[in-house]
């Protein structure tokens, strides 16, 4: 501990101001003050930790092995001992006495002020569960936590981080290199999400699993495993356990108000300030990460230098004014470029800019507002982050750039005919490549353009640019657009707004590219838009589904109501519940727990349907599971009368009764329907089988009819009845009833890989043609058992009655209301 | 001191992308939504058109499509997007230290002694 030195003379005449907290702003603070006039104070700074000042913000590359302590001090003990300031490190303020103007420090030191800084900063938020005390468990917010994550790694083995933020991400980075296991845990499901959007979540988090990290996002702890009174692991909600040396949370920061409360000072999230960082008593003033400004709390450092400013102006007399901070983040890990800045939510009115270069694992993504940047989000290429930041402060009008914005700033700012992407494409010589999947250039390009490919798609099929991974679909978009001026001719209808792709085409890169998740396509397949819309999530989490049977995990937030809540939804908002009835066959039993339920949750109608089976009306969200778990008591299960799913497979009563019946029709819609039940298509799928040419259960409406004759079974596809009616074509006769069922199988799965998402049998066979359906089945005399195969692969993930899960309690928040309603926990505003 | 805000529970309650609702008892049901840019928005449950519930359309940017009709509704200022007409009152939520805050006078009103103390 220094002791006043060369000034002590003249100390008595200067006041004394009294720092707490050793730390990033209550040291630049001083410098500051010291800065515009260094005779006035007499300062003495007290710091908890045992050391002098040093970049916070550095400890992660200390972590990584990147840096030592040594080259992250800021201020050295000279620096203390030449401007006379007296430190107490290692001994933290327990108590401040407004009343006497005094602090009494731990160590029972009193020290009287006439000014009084509080920068106390921000303590390591601790999640509340069992465990969260034991030794191995620690948090990431100094040295000595460094020392201990550095003493843990030492040792090898396994390490959890609890928060994938950016702290977290930093943490779990560190530890990695020093060579542990790391398993980040996550909340919410998105990285970082309160700085990344969705897409450069996804990116990130592929990235860290690349390099060895176990991600765990939607992971909610539970607690914290205890072994020999050390800590061994954590367990999540799921059940799921993980084996930890070291846990580490990084869950998040609350402002350091303790003493501050105390004292009586005014305190909400942190300790209130005015615009010159003065508190509710005049002579002491607060900076830093432990204030709230204008209803704001900070956690970078960039607003305490900002705020170290006006607290120094106003000190010396002459007083300037914070007005608050916009704030940009980077992550400090190696070789992963991330960076976001100001508001990427956007709101009314808000445009995104976005640009993908799959090839290169880019993600940009501007918001601009009103002809000005109001966020950023960049992942795999930051250069530009300074630059759009910038604009963002100023709130520059970006009208005249905004062509070439997304582009960054050397081409954007690259003068008149440049900002113009059609001028730079226009620019590049006849043999720069445009298509690096297939080689294909702009001269190659153009000459197809002249000779008559008038749209992409034409394009696409002559020379095949932009056929494959589609990262040059703007150059050829532009190309097009030079060469023919206004001719240029819409191409096949896109998928959605949010792409130049078709249905075909995201259904075949999906295969091919092998893209497993829906971030992943929209990266791969340069989505303009951040997050999809409407259309497009529902049917690309079919496509998904359908491609990668049994790996891919449903998107709920991408389905229709309907879908989600596995009931019809009704125009009052309740639901309608049918129950599955085999063919439509029933039962006593089946027949008295509708009625049981109608009467227990007072449904207002109970009604025959169209489909052979019953209709339930009325029912409320909140009451859907208690109802569904009645239904399956008595053996029933989702009739997916909601569902672009299979939906009844009409029957007559066939040889077993009928006096001109030719074979078991009810029994083999049974059959059919066992087989086919559960399974996820395009559109909604209806089957029904008919006992004779008489046709009692309008197979031929339907998209796959059985028909039964004496010598055997017609099979009949595509047709519906609805809107436009159509009568089925003749597929073939087959002999057998296995052969039905294979076929049945085979027909459903073409349907389910070819067709586009809401196009049901009837238009697609029209578009594509029975010939070629029947090409598919019958060219190859095994095509029919390898299509069926793979329906019955896919539907062995299927067949697990929706209901019965949510019966158990599986999702309940999407019945239920708002569970934690406690007007008692009010805040005062 | 009258309190503002109604503390609605953490923000993890709502996934991103999805809502839930609140019924207020002696008012309207409110939908809270939370997006996929990870922001937080309330709204009468009620769909301008014919009254369908919000909360269950599906979420993009920040509108809701409603389930009934496919009408979007802006989650910021109420109003039907496109070519529809209509609005539905939005309540003000803030979010603070990971709980979901509506403010208290837009949901429930208040008593006829708290207006006499006002
Ligand atoms: C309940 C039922 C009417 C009834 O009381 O009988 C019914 C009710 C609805 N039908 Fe239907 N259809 C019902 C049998 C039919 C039939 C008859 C059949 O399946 O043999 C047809 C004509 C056959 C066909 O589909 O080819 C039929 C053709 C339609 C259509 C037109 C389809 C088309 O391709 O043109 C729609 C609109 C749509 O799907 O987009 C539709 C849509 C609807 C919807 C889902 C409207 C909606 O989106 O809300 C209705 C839901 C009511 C509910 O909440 O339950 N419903 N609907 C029948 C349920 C059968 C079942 O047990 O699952
Ligand atoms: C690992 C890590 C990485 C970070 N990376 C970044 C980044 O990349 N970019 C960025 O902008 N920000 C980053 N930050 C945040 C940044 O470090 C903080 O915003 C900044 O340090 C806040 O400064 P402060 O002075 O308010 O608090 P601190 O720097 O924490 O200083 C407060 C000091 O007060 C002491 N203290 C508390 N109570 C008392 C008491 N009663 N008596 C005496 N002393 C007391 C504490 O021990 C501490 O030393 C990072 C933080 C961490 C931990
Ligand atoms: S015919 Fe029209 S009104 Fe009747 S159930 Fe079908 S969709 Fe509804
Ligand atoms: S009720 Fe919402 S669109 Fe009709």
């Amino acid at each position: 501990m220094n002791a006043p030195t060369s000034f002590d003379k003249a100390s008595a005449l200067r006041e004394k101001l009294v720092v707490i907290g050793n730390g990033m702003a209550g040291c630049r603070a001083v410098e500051e003050i010291l800065a515009r006039d260094p005779e006035r104070f007499d300062i003495t700074i007290f710091g908890a930790e045992p050391r002098v000042n040093y970049n916070r913000i550095m400890l992660s590359p200390v972590l990584a092995g990147e840096k030592t302590f040594e080259e992250i001090v800021l201020n050295t003990a000279d620096w203390y001992a030449q401007n006379a300031i007296e430190l107490v490190s290692g001994d933290p303020v327990d108590h401040i006495d407004r009343t006497r103007q005094t602090v009494v420090s731990r160590s029972g030191r009193v020290e009287p002020y006439d000014k009084l800084l509080i920068a106390t900063g921000s303590d390591p938020f601790i999640i509340p569960v069992p465990g969260r005390d034991l030794p191995g468990v620690v948090t990431f917010r100094d040295l000595d936590d460094v020392d201990k994550m550095l003493a843990a790694a030492g040792q090898g083995g396994n390490a959890v981080v609890i928060g994938g933020g950016l702290l977290g991400l930093e943490a779990a980075h560190g530890l990695s290199l020093r060579g542990m296991k790391v398993t980040v845990i996550h909340l919410m499901p998105t990285l970082m999400e309160r700085q990344l959007d969705e897409a450069a979540g996804w990116l990130l988090k592929t990235e860290l699993e690349r390099r060895g990290q176990t991600i765990l996002t939607g992971a909610d702890t539970q607690e914290i495993i205890e072994k020999d009174g050390h800590v061994a692991g954590v367990r999540l909600k799921d059940g799921q356990e993980i084996a930890a040396d070291i846990v580490v949370m990084a869950v998040g920061i609350r402002p350091s108000t303790r003493l501050a409360k105390t004292a009586g000072l005014d305190c909400e999230r942190g300790v209130m300030v005015d615009d010159h960082m003065v508190t509710s008593d005049p002579n002491v003033l607060a900076v830093g990460e432990c204030v709230q400004h204008r209803g704001l709390c900070y956690g970078l450092v960039a607003p305490l230098w900002e705020m170290c400013r006006s607290l120094a102006d106003h000190l010396t007399g002459s007083p300037s004014g914070y007005l608050g901070s916009v704030t940009s983040t980077k992550l400090k890990v190696s070789g992963i470029d991330v960076f976001s800045a100001g508001d990427f939510s956007g709101g009314d009115g808000a445009e995104d800019i976005v640009m993908r270069d799959a090839a290169r694992g880019v993600y940009k993504r501007v918001v601009v507002k009103d002809d000005r940047i109001v966020g950023a989000v960049l992942y795999g290429d930051t250069a530009d982050g300074n630059w759009y930041f910038d604009l963002l402060k100023k709130a520059e009008d970006i009208s005249e750039i905004r062509d070439g914005l997304i582009f960054g700033q050397a081409f954007a700012l690259g003068g008149g005919a440049n900002a113009d992407p059609n001028a730079a494409v226009a620019a590049l010589s006849d043999d720069a490549e445009i298509c690096g999947c297939n080689g294909v250039s702009k001269g190659k390009v153009v000459e197809t353009i002249q000779a008559g490919a008038c749209s992409l798609d034409a394009v696409r099929s002559q020379c095949k640019a932009s056929a494959s991974c589609g990262s040059c679909t703007g150059l050829v978009e532009s190309l097009l657009a030079l060469t023919l001026g206004d001719e240029v001719q819409a191409g096949a209808k896109t998928l959605c707004k949010c792409t130049s792709f078709t249905h075909d085409d995201a259904r075949r890169l999906i295969v091919e590219k092998e893209l497993r998740a829906m971030p992943q396509v929209m990266q791969e397949l340069h989505w303009t838009t951040p997050d999809g819309c409407a259309s497009c999530r529902p049917a690309l989490n079919y496509y998904l589904l359908c491609a990668w049977p049994g790996e891919y995990e449903d998107d709920q937030k991408s389905r229709f109501v309907n879908e989600r809540l596995h009931a019809n939804i009704q125009k009052d908002g309740t639901y309608s519940v049918v129950p599955r009835m085999w063919g439509g066959l029933t039962n006593p039993r089946e027949l008295r727990a509708i009625a049981d339920v109608v009467e227990k949750y007072d449904a207002p109608m109970v009604k025959v349907t169209g489909g052979q089976r019953l209709d339930i009306f009325g029912i409320k969200k909140e009451d859907l599971p208690a109802v569904w778990a009645d239904l399956n008591a008595a053996g029933m299960v989702s009739g997916h009368a909601y569902g672009k799913s299979l939906r009844t497979v009409k029957t007559c009563v066939g040889s077993e009764w009928c006096r001109f019946g030719t074979q078991d029709s009810t029994g083999l819609g049974v059959k059919i329907e066992q087989m086919t039940w559960g399974s996820w298509m395009p559109h909604k799928f209806k089957i029904a089988v008919s006992g004779c040419p008489r046709n009692c259960a309008e197979a031929t409406i339907k998209d796959f009819g059985v028909v039964c004759v004496d010598s055997g079974y017609e099979l009949h596809v595509g047709g519906n009845g609805g809107i436009k009616v159509r009568a089925t074509d003749l597929l073939c006769k087959v002999s057998t009833e296995e052969e039905v069922m294979e076929h049945c199988a085979a027909f459903i799965q073409l349907y389910r890989e070819d067709a586009h998402y809401l196009e049901r049998t009837a238009p697609w066979l029209e578009r594509k043609g029975l010939e070629w359906i029947k090409a598919q089945m019958f060219a190859d005399p095994d095509a029919v058992r390898r299509l069926a195969a793979r329906f019955r692969h896919s539907q062995k993930f299927m067949q697990d009655d929706p209901w019965a899960k949510r019966a158990s309690g599986d999702r309940s928040d999407l019945h239920q209301h708002l569970a934690t309603v406690r007007p008692a926990q009010t805040e005062y505003a | 001191m009258q309190a503002k805000w109604l503390d609605i529970g953490p923000v993890t309650q709502i996934e991103p992308g999805m809502a839930a609702t609140l019924p207020v008892i002696g008012g309207e049901e409110i939908a809270v939504f939370h997006t996929m840019r990870g922001e937080f928005y309330a709204l009468v449950n009620k769909c301008p058109h014919k009254q369908g519930p919000l909360s269950q359309g599906i979420v993009h940017g920040d509108s809701v499509t409603c389930p009934l009709h496919n009408w979007r509704i802006s989650l910021r200022s109420g109003e039907a997007l496109g070519d529809d007409q209509g609005c539905v009152p939005t309540i003000p939520v803030k979010v603070d230290a990971g709980r979901i805050y509506l403010l208290r006078e837009a949901v429930v009103p208040p008593t006829p002694a708290q207006r006499k103390a006002a």
